[in-house]
């Protein structure tokens, strides 16, 4: 505790937090067990397998896929998908004709119960200024070209609302089983930045 | 508050910076600030409302360089001292003051299925009558609050219509600032992207905001 007093401006933040942490225990607000199983929580519990399962089983259960896209809390209870903020979900169903793109851009609001905490770049200022605005622009640096026809729907996470983007289900994924069809689901496929996987692209790039 | 966090729209700003599979904490120290204001939320009365004001209020060149997660710390350390749960001398020595009493914390481990991931508490059941319903057109306010608002700049004076009622929210706008909870119905309102940004946006394009009722007027 010698270097930098100046609380707002952390000069190094892995000491600054060590340091703080053990203020907060020795006066007895937290219990480092607790924050050892939080941090647990946040990096294994939720994460965008949570959500690659709720698509396959929306992409395989037409009733399920209604009922997500209509009441997505309740939908989300009959597969055991309670808490983080999964209350106030809202599904959003790409098709060939409208491409949903989910962005906050006021601060970082994102669905934590479907697909954790959201990587650094959705956070980032140039994907916040610019999904709104520039929308094909921000998808063409992910690689995605949609045609000029298909509809972009930008959702700007502005309340308490949390949006999940339903990818469209690739071609060739007919006979898979629901576990292979949530391999196909990635994360930006899920934030509208991206599109699910084909069978044919896992083969390339894991062959064998 | 017109401040660099209400940044939709600009330009400028550089390109994205993707990282396929990133790890959800780059360093440690980062989710020991998640689950240490996580932690101390018990023992402070703030809400989500307040915690986006404070980091609206970090210096402009700091919101933009300074990494996300030392900004959650500023905003936390901001939040203990205003609570009172921390002192000046205590948090320089990393010590706590003489004669400062001792606490039992208010989560433990056993506690942590029921705290993580705590269900939303923003949602009320009553509230105002809804003012508008689905197909009616709208436009959002212009305003230029100093405080928090969560109506942006980019959609302020637009046209829009009402795509769905979402019910009654916490208004986070008088939230933020104590001013009370002020329960209104939120919608999603969908803008013409030839509305917000003018003729060169793709015909068929559109946004979608989730504003409160205080947010919008009929059009």
């Amino acid at each position: 505790m010698s270097q930098d007093h100046s609380h707002d401006q952390p000069s190094d933040p892995a000491l600054q937090v060590k340091a703080l942490e053990s203020l907060l225990v020795e006066k007895g607000y937290v219990d480092p067990a607790a924050l050892d199983a939080l941090v647990d929580a946040y990096e294994n519990k939720i994460g965008p397998h949570v959500g690659a399962r709720v698509v396959a089983h929306a992409w395989l259960n037409p009733d399920f896929k209604r009922a997500l896209l209509t009441d997505a809390k309740s939908a989300l209870e009959e597969l055991g998908i309670t808490g983080w903020r999964s209350a106030n979900l809202n599904a959003l169903e790409n098709t060939p004709s409208v491409h949903n793109l989910v962005v906050c851009t006021l601060c970082s609001c994102y669905p934590w119960s479907v697909l954790g905490l959201p990587p650094t770049w959705y956070k980032s200022a140039p994907f916040r200024s610019r999904a709104v605005i520039d929308p094909r622009g921000v998808l063409s640096e992910f690689g995605v070209e949609l045609p000029e026809e298909v509809e972009i729907r930008v959702w700007d996470s502005t309340a308490e609302l949390r949006y999940l983007v339903v990818p469209q289900r690739p071609s060739g994924s007919e006979a898979l089983s629901e576990d292979a069809l949530a391999a196909l689901v990635t994360r930006d496929s899920m934030i509208g930045t991206g599109l699910a996987r084909t069978p044919e692209g896992v083969a390339q790039e894991e062959p064998g | 508050m017109n401040g660099i966090h209400d940044m939709g729209g600009m330009h400028g700003l550089g390109p994205i910076e993707i990282e396929p599979d990133g790890p959800v904490f780059h360093a440690a120290w980062e989710g020991r600030v998640m689950a240490l204001g996580d932690s101390m939320g018990p023992w402070g009365n703030w809400t989500v409302d307040r915690f986006r004001y404070l980091r609206e209020t970090i210096a402009p060149a700091d919101y933009l360089t300074k990494p996300y997660y030392e900004q959650w710390l500023m905003n936390f350390l901001r939040l203990f001292r205003e609570a009172g749960l921390v002192s000046e001398s205590e948090l320089a020595s990393g010590r706590p003051d003489s004669g400062a009493p001792k606490h039992e914390p208010k989560i433990r481990i056993e506690d942590i299925a029921r705290v993580a991931g705590r269900e939303d508490t923003a949602r009320r059941e009553d509230g105002k009558t809804p003012r508008f319903q689905p197909g009616d057109g709208v436009v959002a306010r212009t305003i230029s609050p100093t405080g928090h608002t969560r109506l942006p700049r980019y959609a302020r004076g637009k046209r829009g219509v009402i795509d769905r009622d979402h019910g009654v929210f916490v208004f986070a706008d008088t939230n933020a600032h104590g001013r009370g909870e002020n329960p209104q119905h939120v919608y999603s309102v969908r803008f013409a992207a030839r509305e917000l940004w003018g003729e060169t946006a793709a015909p068929r394009d559109g946004v979608y905001l989730d504003l409160w009722d205080d947010h919008l007027d009929p059009a």
